[in-house]
């Protein structure tokens, strides 16, 4: 029961991870960059549903939806603002330059809210009082967020390939990934491409930070930089640019450190997740659903 | 040795070297003198570690072109190890400049050793997925590191892992956990760490002017190139990831020595980023660049202090300001015609002289 | 032009070569990429002091060959010897080091070192002082990198480009890029030496000059020469033998203008 329990526990942690890694596989795919400030937006997209909820009472689904579009914003103005001036620049150029984002997101976090913690009540309400079902008797319960998270993440999946694969924009973005040029050849505009890429990558990660922090309810300036990276780890874990790889490199990441954390110990859960992707990669290079690509001589 | 008859490469090197040494020079003349602050002297050392680190990793992200998000694992090893060696050696000798001297080469070997272990196996991957588990790496080390325990007592050293089992009764904790190192000999000097500059730049100019550097940096612009003209891309791979870990290994040793205790945590990713940002500002390859970019940057903050709280915000500001300005092809026009001018002009001045 | 002689089995060979082991023989050479021959069944002898080409269709194989010669795809069929040893199983570092030398068709200079530096990585091999040495600045590290500076500087000068020296290999023009590559390749002191379109992108003249060059080093070093080339002028002025390849298969080969005029060779060319 214990083993299902920390399975189930896995899973709705894997399925934020899997939230956050999207958005990470997706701006990766499109802009080949690592966007290190993804992460922060979590934290944006938290304190913002906060705020909504806690502060002027606005029900958790508006304050959601309100942290969803602020969050939308953000995404396209830092990519404007920062991202796009270096589109023909190095990589390292721009993942400086998202690493100095972070930082800044971080501190103006700080300025506005203060470093000192927020206890973030859950968006996912009670049903009769109780905050979640208990089965086998009471032998195990599982929490609404966990199923509400679980679920969340199967709907954007679902959606995201759908759309990815179904619509025109889907498409456009898929050729812009493939190949910039030719995209803009074919008549896509490609700055409107990657910016909504930004946005849908943003707007997740404000879901992600208000299912975070509905699960781990402390809320601090910092709080997206741990997760962020392992959601990154995560996306590389399942082969970044891939958005399936996104979802089993999540939920993969979370069952480990779930277990590591409840079987083998606390403090080394983060090393041993850490050490897993090693191994992965070792052994697929590119990860688990990331196609190989050689150069041509 | 005549100046004209160097080679640009070798004058800029001295050029560096020369700065290094005036730099000390001055600085050792204000802290005699007392007219330096003494939050600013305690940054002293810090800063020379930061310098090694940035160096360093200019080796393996500049010279190799290799990006490395776990440069602070490296400095964690050798902050572990060597304050371990040097609370050992302090015991039979007397002499704190021989024990650092120790301590920095126990350290730098075991950032070496370590160094292989990650680097055999993790060379094979390139580009991002190497950052990644560069990154990965940092992060283990500094769960282990978190979770060690190291006492000694007569009977000599005790490791254990995780939980604190060592049932010493007369013995000293070096490394505690999460409470990290404790007791730490603070053997480090500035000389010490100017010292240690000199060195680790003395071996990087020299080795990117041998034929070994220029194998590493042929790998970084064309691999297969490389492969067809014999050269073994693992080996020199390594070679460079391996120097430039032993280095971090040593700077983390110069770094620890400065303070009475370290956490483990001190040497996490923010570190590793904090030194890749010395690296990439100060100019990808370029070694003086990055000793600028280390001192600048560590006493940014400090300068900063009246902005208090706003520094931290002001200096991510100037991080991307500074790549855009940078990188961005409008923005690097419109500055450069404006300093283009100087520029010109002092060129002109040179090949009138020369 | 030297006389070429029908060998049994292995299509023509210079006269003067004959008696020596070939510098390079390929039999059934061959490779899949998922099923698709790319190269089947390919081939080649090339005598000790050859000139040789290597002609045919754009897709028909011609730098895949170079690749599977030079290892950078391992061939799923046939045997390369090289100098009469087999190099099956070799690394592209081990064939290098065995004696072949290439250039490459999209040019693969190492940019952002300059044109000396690029020379003498191709001395790598054969510069004898190691790491330590290097960074402790022993007096071997002098004497070499004294040595390799000279050698340099005259490879360079085959091409009258000794005045380039100090200059960033990825600033030269084109033409000066494609022969830094050939004198990279030929620092590495190769038997064999591959050149992969060398002339594409060139003037006539600048074409004129290279088949004359390409000739003076054939004779300074006693080399062997393969080239992959489309200009017919260049090909039929300087090769002593060619080999037609058409969809990863040798389709003809022999002196330069029995083949070309080959009725089989000329449909590959035009099509059907």
């Amino acid at each position: 029961m214990e083993f299902l329990f920390n399975l189930i526990s896995g899973v709705s942690l894997g399925s934020i991870y899997a939230i956050i890694a999207l958005g990470y596989t997706m701006v990766y795919g499109i802009a080949k960059m690592l966007n290190f400030a993804h992460g922060d937006v979590i934290m944006v997209g938290a304190y913002i549903c906060f705020f909504a909820t806690m502060r002027f009472g606005m029900p958790p689904l508006a304050g959601v939806l309100l942290s969803m579009a602020v969050c939308t914003l953000l995404g396209i103005i830092i990519e404007r603002m920062a991202y796009k001036p270096l589109r023909q620049a190095p990589a390292l150029a721009v993942l400086i330059t998202a690493i100095g984002m972070s930082y800044f997101l971080q501190n103006a976090a700080q300025l506005l809210w203060t470093s000192s913690p927020k206890v973030f009540q859950s968006v996912v309400g009670t049903i009769n009082g109780q905050t979640g079902i208990a089965l086998f008797d009471g032998a195990l319960s599982i929490s609404y967020v966990t199923i509400v998270t679980i679920i969340v993440c199967v709907i954007i999946m679902v959606s995201l390939v759908t759309f990815v694969n179904k619509t025109k924009t889907g498409k456009a973005m898929r050729a812009v990934s493939e190949d910039k040029g030719a995209a803009q050849l074919m008549g896509i505009n490609v700055n409107t491409t990657i910016s909504l890429t930004f946005a849908i990558g943003s707007a997740l990660a404000a879901i992600a930070g208000v299912l975070l922090c509905s699960a781990y309810p402390t809320l601090v300036p910092t709080t997206g930089a741990m997760p962020g990276i392992k959601a990154f780890t995560a996306a590389v874990f399942g082969g970044i640019g891939s958005i399936p790889g996104a979802l089993i490199g999540g939920i993969l990441l979370g069952i480990i450190e779930i277990f590591a954390k409840a079987y083998i110990s606390t403090q080394l859960s983060d090393a041993i997740v850490f050490a897993v992707l090693i191994v992965v990669l070792l052994v697929k290079p590119t990860g688990l659903l990331g196609k190989k690509v050689s150069e041509k001589v | 040795m005549n100046l004209k008859t160097m080679n640009k490469t070798t004058r800029s090197n001295m050029v560096t070297y020369l700065m290094v040494i005036i730099a000390f020079v001055i600085v050792q003349a204000l802290v005699s003198s007392g007219s330096i602050s003494s939050s600013l002297k305690g940054q002293l050392v810090p800063i020379c570690a930061y310098i090694v680190m940035a160096v360093s990793l200019n080796l393996t992200v500049g010279v190799l072109g290799e990006l490395s998000l776990g440069h602070a694992g490296f400095m964690s090893v050798g902050a572990f190890s060597g304050v371990v060696a040097a609370i050992c050696f302090g015991q039979t000798i007397e002499n704190s400049v021989a024990v650092l001297i120790l301590a920095m080469l126990v350290g730098g070997c075991a950032a070496a050793v370590v160094g292989v272990l990650v680097g055999v196996p993790v060379l094979r991957l390139s580009g991002d997925y190497l950052a990644i588990v560069t990154l990965a790496f940092g992060e283990i080390i500094k769960g282990i590191a978190n979770n060690l325990y190291v006492g000694m007592d007569a009977n000599g050293l005790h490791f254990c892992m995780i939980k604190n089992t060592l049932e010493m009764t007369d013995g000293t904790m070096l490394i505690n956990g999460p409470m990290g190192l404790t007791g730490i000999p603070r053997i480090a000097t500035f000389a010490m760490g100017f010292a240690l500059i000199m060195v680790c730049l003395f071996v990087i100019f020299n080795l990117v002017n041998s034929k070994s550097g220029r194998a590493i940096m042929a790998l970084r612009d064309n691999k297969i190139a490389a492969q067809s003209v014999g050269i073994n891309v693992t080996n020199y791979k390594l070679m460079a990831f391996v120097i430039s870990a032993a280095m971090a290994g040593m700077a983390g040793v110069l770094f620890a020595a400065n303070f009475s205790t370290v956490v483990a945590s001190k040497f996490d990713i923010n570190t590793s980023i904090l030194v890749l940002v010395f690296v990439v500002l100060g100019g990808l390859g370029n070694m003086r660049g990055s000793i600028i970019a280390a001192t600048v940057l560590t006493v940014l903050p400090e300068v900063l202090r009246e902005f208090s709280e706003y520094r931290m915000l002001v200096y991510a500001i100037v991080l991307i300001v500074m790549m855009l300005a940078t990188n961005n092809p409008t923005l690097k026009n419109a500055i450069g015609s404006f300093t283009g001018k100087f520029s010109r002009n002092a060129e002109k001045g040179e090949k009138a002289n020369g | 032009m030297a006389k070429m002689v029908p060998i049994p089995s292995k299509g023509f060979m210079k006269e003067s070569d004959i008696g020596q082991t070939p510098v390079l023989e390929a039999t059934h050479l061959g490779i899949e990429f998922g099923g698709l021959k790319a190269v089947d069944d390919f081939n080649l002898t090339v005598g000790r002091t050859e000139i040789a080409g290597l002609i045919g269709p754009n897709g028909a194989g011609k730098t895949t060959v170079f690749n599977l010669l030079t290892k950078v795809y391992q061939p799923t069929h046939g045997t390369v010897l090289l100098d009469g040893k087999d190099t099956h199983g070799m690394s592209a570092i081990q064939v290098n080091k065995a004696g072949i030398a290439r250039t490459f068709q999209n040019i693969r200079l190492f940019s952002s070192l300059t044109v000396e530096e690029n020379v003498k990585l191709g001395m790598h091999n054969h510069t004898k002082y190691n790491t330590l040495e290097g960074i402790l600045r022993m007096p071997k590290y002098w004497q070499e990198e004294k040595r390799t500076h000279e050698r340099a500087l005259e490879l360079l000068d085959i091409f009258d480009m000794a005045n380039l020296a100090d200059y960033k290999a990825g600033s030269l023009p084109y033409g000066a890029q494609r022969r830094l590559e050939i004198v990279r390749a030929l620092a590495t002191e190769p038997k064999l030496l591959l050149l992969d379109e060398p002339a594409a992108g060139m003037n006539p003249s600048e074409t004129e000059e290279l088949m004359e060059n390409v000739r003076k080093i054939r004779d300074t070093f006693q080399i062997a020469i393969l080239l992959i080339e489309h200009d017919m002028q260049f090909v039929t002025g300087i090769c002593e033998g060619i080999a037609v390849l058409n969809y990863g298969k040798i389709i003809a080969k022999g002196a330069p203008q029995e083949v070309i005029n080959n009725p089989e060779v000329i449909r590959s060319y035009l099509g059907e």
